[in-house]
């Protein structure tokens, strides 16, 4: 398969540039201010942040079209905005108010936007691998002009869900793009101790689906693979896995640092604040001239207005009502006596 | 020796842990975070320092092939332990479990064992949601082959998952995440209690309280609140689903003809009916009143606190539902929360697990 040359060297555009710096900076701004609030013990649900790894959904989601499908797991907050899934929905999910995304039956682990194409997340274990590969198929058999991405960690790569979806979508050449964060952790348990010492993107090619890896701290490398893979999705040239090298920052689940647990060394942590997708980024265009101080502090003024109204939104909304219990059960409840 | 010693029900799971290890060179224990710095929730905390690596392992999220792995192990001699974070992680290894364990032994004509022993923790509260918060024992209880117990005391924690680990069966040890919290009398050093037999908690001649893990909690509380009004109930604790001991139960309701079984899961197709039914089919002409079955609507975890505070009975529920079964008409007063919601075990608990 021949690879379009923007594989090796292409950039976005100016413009393009700049949206995708945005788009890591509103997803940065809203976990920080989820991680400020948390404390107040009105977020009460799991919830895994994603600080660290905000290159992967930037950059993927600039070549996604809004009917084109995104699925996700427990770590989703990124994937769900960069889509232009709801931040009201969201924040208000998180509160648990009956205006979220999944009217507070799922709170940040289940988080869902059918208008903006985010189709579901969910926390089992590639359990959304297979509904997503699904999706897709049904897309082709119906001719239906769509790509479906699905996220998930290196730790879901080792559940056999993974591979049976991965090798259905490969004989069936499915418009599917995973997208493999692999931050080198699943919870406190490092990889090497997981799976064999050979790429997850090299898992993908024994299941007909192409492999790619890359930095997913740089935002413009994470646009050009997705680019390839998407339009290969697209074209009709079957699925693509992308394995992208990042990091989380804070604990597993919740808001906090974790070194205490002396699980990963801080040298270990330092070098990936040091590849800071956002920080890095900013710095390449400040310097190419892309971006100016002026625009930096716009973008921080319009993101904190925006999460101050979703955060306003979220906490004035009303809690769902006590029928809402059983609302969307089957099979349908009766009036119990 | 007559000093007691009180310790949490998490703690001594580590014990049980720690002991089963010491005991027996064949036993291993296995899981997702099994040697990792929080160590399941305290349970398996620094065992690795104390075992090695090659004894407290953590695995690959593999659920399903690792559980035929921890099976093939065990076959082959040892006494595997695996520990799953969530009942809801574990049904990733049903095919292992239900097709192979239970079987292995039935078989092949008794001529092989699978001494296996699972973990399954049952998470509640926190907005958990519908898919960290499942109590799904029933299901295995259903399939011929494997022991499914669930200890809601401290000594039984311990005692429980050490016979465990001792019996030759697959067993499915069930711990409610809100239990770990408890503290109560656990002897030092090998300590097993037995896997069968239910066992009163508290006697009492008017009506009978049985119940299951955190609901035998649940149900000493309403037989406090019960107390207060001149009732005097019988707390059963249930202990196993298999074998399931109903004959404590029926020996307790010809004492009080009044029977109400509570349990941390759905109440329909699950082990209230089955205790239900027992009793009405060996004790029959003893009740009084049709029995009381307590237990999760039917309906999945709301993860909304607003909702999660519905959908879980409580133990002034039980007590209400005594009295009602008693022809009482006293009431009882509901006291107000001392957290905001009544989505976490004690308020020390501030999130997010
Ligand atoms: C089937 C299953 N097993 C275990 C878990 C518990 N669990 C939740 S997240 C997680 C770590 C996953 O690691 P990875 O896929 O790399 O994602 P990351 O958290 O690093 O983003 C684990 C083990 C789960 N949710 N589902
Ligand atoms: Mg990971």
């Amino acid at each position: 398969m021949t690879s379009p040359s923007t594989l090796e060297n292409g950039f976005p555009s100016a413009n393009t540039r700049l949206a995708l710096y945005r788009d890591m900076l509103r997803v940065r701004l809203v976990e920080e201010e989820i991680i400020k609030r948390y404390g107040e013990q009105e977020m009460r649900c799991p919830t895994h942040i994603c600080i660290g790894q905000e290159a992967a959904p930037a950059g993927v989601s600039t070549h996604l079209r809004r009917e084109d499908e995104v699925y996700s797991a427990h770590r989703s907050h990124g994937h769900y905005l960069s889509k232009g899934a709801s931040l009201k929905g969201m924040i208000a999910e998180l509160y648990g108010r009956e205006t979220g995304c999944a009217l507070g039956m799922g709170g940040s682990q289940h988080l869902i936007d059918l208008d903006a194409g985010f189709m579901g997340s969910a926390p089992i274990l590639a359990s959304t691998i297979s509904v997503g590969v699904g999706s897709a198929w049904t897309a082709k058999r119906r001719g239906h002009d769509k790509v479906i991405v699905i996220y998930f960690g290196d730790g879901a790569t080792e559940e056999g869900a993974f591979h049976e979806a991965a090798n259905f979508a490969g004989v069936n050449k499915l418009p599917v793009v995973f997208v493999c964060e692999n931050n080198l952790y699943s919870v406190h348990t490092p990889l090497e101790i997981r799976q064999p010492n050979r790429k997850i993107s090299e898992l993908a090619g024994m299941h007909g689906v192409r492999g790619l890896i890359g930095d997913g701290n740089d935002v413009d490398a994470v646009w050009r693979l997705a680019e390839v893979a998407i339009q290969d999705a697209r074209n009709g040239n079957g699925p693509s896995l992308i394995e992208l090298a990042t990091y989380r920052w804070k604990e597993h689940c919740g808001p906090n640092e974790d070194q205490n647990l002396g699980y990963r060394s801080d040298e270990e942590m330092a070098e990936w604040v040091e590849k800071c997708p956002l920080a890095r980024y900013e710095k390449i265009l400040v310097e190419e001239n892309q971006l100016s101080e002026a625009i930096i502090t716009k973008f921080h003024l319009e993101i904190a207005q925006e999460i101050d109204e979703a955060f306003d939104f979220a906490k004035s909304s009303a809690y769902p009502k006590p029928e809402m219990l059983s609302r969307f059960v089957y099979p349908e409840m009766r009036e119990s006596s | 020796m007559s000093e007691k010693r009180i310790i949490k029900y998490y703690e001594a799971i580590r014990e049980a842990h720690a002991e089963s290890l010491s005991q027996d060179p064949s036993v291993y224990v296995i899981g997702l975070g099994v040697p990792s710095p929080t160590g399941i929730f305290g349970t398996t905390k620094g065992l690795v320092d104390e075992f090695g690596d090659d004894r407290v392992l953590d695995m690959p999220a593999s659920e399903g092939g690792m559980t035929g792995v921890a099976l093939g192990s065990a076959i082959a001699g040892e006494r595997p332990v695996m520990v799953h974070m969530r009942v809801d992680f574990a049904v990733l290894s049903m095919e292992t479990l239900v097709n192979q364990a239970a079987k292995w032994h039935y078989m092949y004509g008794g001529k092989m064992r699978a001494p296996l022993t699972i973990r399954m923790i049952i998470g509640r509260g926190w907005g958990q949601g519908p898919q960290h918060s499942q109590s799904l024992q029933a299901w295995f209880a259903h399939v011929p082959g494997l022991k499914v117990v669930m200890p809601a005391t401290a000594s039984d924690a311990k005692g429980m998952l050490m016979a465990a680990v001792e019996d030759d069966a697959p067993v499915i040890v069930f711990e409610h995440r809100w239990l770990y919290g408890i503290s109560g009398e656990v002897p030092e050093g090998r300590h097993v209690t037995s896997l069968e037999g239910a066992k009163v908690m508290r006697s009492g001649k008017d009506v009978t309280l049985a119940g299951f893990s955190y609901m035998s909690l649940e149900n000493m509380r309403a037989a406090e609140m019960l107390a207060d009004l001149g009732i005097d109930a019988e707390v059963i604790d249930m202990r196993s689903l298999t074998p399931i001991d109903t004959t404590t139960v029926v020996n307790s309701v010809q004492k009080t003809g009044r029977l109400i079984v509570a349990d941390t899961a759905h109440t329909e197709f699950g082990a209230t009916a089955e205790v239900v039914a027992s009793v009405v089919e060996q004790g029959f002409e003893a009740l009084k009143k049709p029995p009381v079955r307590v237990g999760l609507p039917y309906v999945p975890t709301p993860t909304t606190p607003a909702l999660a505070d519905l959908y879980y009975p409580r133990a002034i529920d039980i007590a209400r539902a005594a009295l009602k079964l008693s022809d009482n008409d006293q009431t009882i007063e509901d006291t107000p929360p001392v957290t905001p919601w009544r989505d976490v075990p004690d308020p020390s608990f501030t999130g997010p697990y």
